[in-house]
């Protein structure tokens, strides 16, 4: 597997009248990673369902690797390479951890012994081998976090967009899961999109920072720009501690 | 059958041999109670597949069951078509009905009970159609000739043959049931079950893989009502596409054990075993109506104490889980 480009043009969301998204443009070249940023309710998750296929955009269309797919079934968006997390975790509670993650690696093998075997490994390279036959609704929110992860992974995406995956996480499991993602995309070349409020994950991890707010995009430069970038510090970060 | 443990396959190959001999072994009324329990067992394993693997209820599988028996029926009566050609249509049109109903709940996106409820709602017009429609015997029902004369080609005979029809009919749904739950199909009806948005996300053709869960129930049950027509030799729209049919489906895999193998059959030995001992009872202390009161009482005592069923508990005492 490796990463698939990434563009976003001219992005709008209208909800019968009520405007979550409009006019966003930007690109993810293959192989990097990227943030998404914003203040909560500026439209990130919106933005995420459409190139993920909840959501058919009102306008704009996304593209991987040239190919159109935005108003594609979630499930084809998947066929086409891109892998996603649940911002409020969705992991299927009543099935064991490696049958999460096996449903999956179903994706792209058709035989179930395939799939397992495919799913216990993501599972070992996330620490989570030994949760396999554990029911997934006995998972700790940092474990079900991992799932999340594990689970999109299986898909063998090219591009992966997490849903603040480090929300919950403490600062050594932060450390940890930026090692992980930071480790595939340097083995894979896989293509990320992140939407993160932890700004230490962000800055460990992201090449480039796209901020919205109010559906619009505000500013996008290297995360030493946005830091110092007026508009974001009075809509956004300055209204944290830049880690 | 890998993956299954060797007490359980022991366990099972016993009851296979009793099952098989049981007509020598058994009266009359014993073999009448072991057919109603595989009955039971095998709807409530069609039914299972919808709702125990795939999440989507169904509280009008009796539509299945009736259009299976009344057409297999209706094409012997009126055409002396026998009944291993007639179970083609019926099977296609069970299927085709399935469909309908799959596809204008999924579809349109009706989850839950506003499924449930397209389901009896299509299970009862189909009951109101029956009741006027000429063809099928209307309201006045459908009689199969009953001549005595024992013939396989025509499911004509006593009840060891629809002892035998019955028995096969169950172990075969048990042993597709297990090949679809182990196959791709089967783990994405369970993830659907699980979480259908999640399930989609990650790949699952969800509105697809529904609609094969509510063909493949629908034409499972058909055949169940082919087999109930040519057994009990008479068909009326007021019991067989009766909500109450439809309902007495739910309960063996309910009370066996929903989304599990062994569920259905398990909740159907309990059951009839219950039905027939309230039965007895009642006829004993001479008080009528005392079947229904204790049956419920029995019921609500399961759900209420072994709410995932008797199944994964048994299994569980038997070291088998």
């Amino acid at each position: 597997m490796s990463g698939a480009r990434l563009e976003i043009d001219g992005l709008g969301k209208t909800f019968r009248g009520l405007r979550a998204v409009h006019d966003v443009s930007f690109a993810v070249p293959a192989g990097a990673i990227h943030a998404l940023i914003g203040p909560n309710g500026a439209g990130k998750t919106t933005i995420f369902n459409m190139i993920a296929g909840v959501h058919a955009p009102s306008a704009g269309t996304v593209r991987l690797d040239g190919r159109r797919i935005s108003g594609l079934r979630p499930d084809r968006v998947c066929d086409a390479g891109v892998g996603r997390t649940f911002q409020i975790v969705r992991p299927f509670k009543g099935l064991s951890v490696l049958e999460n993650v096996a449903v999956g690696a179903l994706h792209r093998r058709p035989r179930l012994a395939d799939a397992r075997a495919a799913a216990l490994d993501i599972l070992i390279r996330l620490d989570l081998a030994d949760r396999c036959d554990q029911l997934a609704e006995s998972l700790t929110l940092p474990d079900r976090k991992k799932l999340e992860v594990a689970r999109a992974l299986a898909t063998e995406p090219r591009l992966l967009l997490l849903d603040e995956v480090m929300a919950g996480l403490r600062p050594t499991e932060v450390d940890v899961m930026v090692g992980f993602l930071r480790e595939l995309n340097a083995a894979t070349g896989l293509t990320i999109l992140l939407i993160e409020h932890v700004m230490r994950a962000v800055m460990a991890l992201a090449a480039e920072v796209v901020v919205v707010s109010y559906g619009e995009k505000i500013a996008q430069g290297t995360p030493a720009e946005i830091t110092r970038n007026q508009a974001v510090l009075d809509v956004y970060l300055g209204e944290e501690e830049v880690a | 059958m890998s993956g299954i443990p060797s007490r359980l396959l022991w366990l099972l190959g016993a009851l296979l041999a009793f099952l098989l001999v049981a007509p020598a072994l058994l009266g009359k009324y014993g073999l009448s109670v072991l057919i109603l329990v595989l009955y039971f067992a095998y709807v409530g394993q069609a039914w299972n597949i919808m709702m125990g693997f795939a999440g989507q209820l169904s509280l009008g599988h009796a539509l299945y069951a009736g259009l299976g028996g009344y057409i297999a029926a209706g094409l012997f009566f009126h055409y002396g078509l026998g009944p291993w050609a007639g179970v083609f249509v019926a099977v296609a049109a069970a299927s085709l009905a399935g469909a309908i109903v799959g596809y204008l709940g999924f579809r349109f996106s009706l989850a839950g009970v506003y499924f449930a409820l397209l389901t009896i709602a299509f299970g009862e017009f189909t009951r109101i159609a029956f009741d006027h429609w000429n063809w099928a015997g209307g309201s006045g029902g459908l009689f199969l000739k009953v001549d005595g004369t024992a013939s396989l080609l025509n499911l004509r005979g006593g009840p060891v043959l629809f002892y035998y029809a019955i028995l096969a009919l169950a172990v075969g749904a048990l042993v597709l049931s297990r090949i679809l739950l182990e196959s791709r199909l089967g783990r994405y009806w369970l993830a659907i079950r699980e979480d259908a948005e999640a399930a989609q996300a990650v790949g699952v053709p969800v509105l697809r893989c529904k609609m094969i869960a509510v063909v493949i129930s629908a034409a499972l049950t058909s055949l169940a009502g082919v087999w109930n027509a040519f057994y009990y030799n008479n068909l009326f729209p007021e019991t067989a596409f009766a909500m109450g049919r439809s309902i007495e489906i739910t309960l063996a895999p309910i009370i066996g054990g929903l989304g599990t193998l062994f569920g259905p059959f398990v909740g159907a030995v309990v059951l009839t075993g219950l039905g027939e001992i309230f039965t007895d009872a009642g006829e004993y202390l001479g008080i009528p109506g005392i079947k229904q009161i204790f049956y419920g009482l029995a019921l609500l005592v399961i759900v209420m104490y072994r709410p995932a069923g008797v199944w994964p508990w048994l299994a569980g005492r038997m070291g088998i889980k």
